[in-house]
């Protein structure tokens, strides 16, 4: 949440919204992904999960995002998901 | 031999036929001989941003179909010695022309010219698989604007696939005002979006609109930041290495940049 707090002031300015706003938007458009393309990964990702966690679904996030390449360095594009735990399923 | 460089953004209106005139007639100024190719069937306007409306007899076009010879279509411009202008068709579309056509144009131009400029139309169709078709580089244009960035990352990708690498950029149409409130991308917000190297920043400027209005290319004038920005792209088109305008005078700002260009 810190984190947050520190970087608002910067964030604010509209330049930093319209490259925020880009970034995302671009990544879709390189990756050819269409939000209801993350929708059904994310209903499997949850049939899934939900076998052996119980997890928050409204807190869940998921995304495409960039990364850097631990080889070189090169941005790649990244399935990133946020799933907040509840707790652990007994076995 | 000469080069073949197409100027290109996918968006619309960011200023693609006024960096093609003011470039071309950099060009000229610094002693190469160059031809600007208007590409944009059905919608020439290369023709009036260089003030050379009154003198087309015949058009690219024509030389595709055989109607006239390649020298009978080229217009000199009587003010500045090695220009010349191939204007675009005005009554035909597109379709007129294939990318076949376009490639065996452009290497007859290149025999002829030290540099071939060609001033690509807007969108991804066949109006822009025309004009890359015979070029070895290519320039993309882009506003900071959000929509002008998205269109210029597609072109990039395109252009890729095309097989014409390293394409370079020139941001147009800066307002420094705006750039130092926050409220527009910088030239470093951009390279790091778009990540291909910088080729020049043009000021937004009235000098643009009027010399457009006059037919007289702002690169030509001595006083305008947007025609002293232009001067600059032809040198380093030329190869030499001419730093970045200062454009708001703030130390901040170019600091940033040139710590940029030094880590490359």
């Amino acid at each position: 949440m810190d984190v947050f707090k520190l970087f608002s002031r910067e964030n604010s300015s509209s330049k930093n919204v319209a490259k925020e706003r880009l970034r995302l938007v671009l990544v879709h458009d390189r990756t050819n992904c269409s939000p209801h393309f993350l929708e059904m990964i994310k209903g499997d990702l949850l049939n899934v999960i939900s076998d052996y966690i119980e997890i928050d679904e409204d807190g869940l996030d998921i995304k495409i995002s960039k990364t850097k390449r631990s080889i070189d360095d090169a941005m790649v594009p990244a399935l990133i998901a946020n799933i907040p735990i509840k707790k652990m399923k007994a076995k | 031999m000469g080069e073949v460089i197409v100027v290109t953004s996918g968006k619309g209106g960011v200023g693609k036929t006024t960096t093609t005139a003011n470039i071309g007639t950099g060009l000229a100024l610094e002693g190469k001989k160059v031809v600007v190719v208007d590409a944009d069937i059905g919608l020439r306007n290369l023709d009036v941003v260089m003030g050379l409306e009154n003198r087309i007899v015949y058009d690219v076009v024509d030389v595709v179909d055989g109607v006239c010879r390649l020298r009978q279509a080229l217009i000199k411009d009587k003010r500045y010695s090695g220009l010349f202008l191939l204007p675009a068709a005005q009554t035909k579309d597109k379709n007129a022309v294939n990318p076949k056509q376009m490639q065996t144009l452009c290497n007859e131009l290149k025999e002829m010219f030290d540099y071939v400029l060609v001033d690509c139309p807007a969108g991804i169709e066949q109006g822009f698989k025309n004009a890359i078709a015979g070029a070895d580089k290519a320039i993309v244009i882009a506003t900071p604007e959000i929509s002008a960035v998205r269109d210029a990352d597609r072109i990039i990708g395109l252009l890729e696939a095309a097989e014409l690498r390293d394409p370079l950029l020139v941001i147009n149409r800066v307002r420094i005002d705006m750039v130092k409130r926050g409220d527009m991308m910088n030239i470093e917000d951009m390279i790091d979006i778009l990540a291909i190297d910088l080729l020049g920043v043009v000021p937004d400027d009235e000098a643009i609109v009027i010399s457009t209005n006059k037919g007289e290319p702002a690169v030509v004038d001595n006083v305008s930041m947007a025609g002293k920005a232009y001067r600059n792209i032809t040198k380093r088109i030329l190869g030499e290495e001419i730093q970045f305008l200062e454009l708001d005078g703030q130390e901040g700002f170019m600091s940033r940049l040139r710590k940029l260009f030094g880590m490359k």
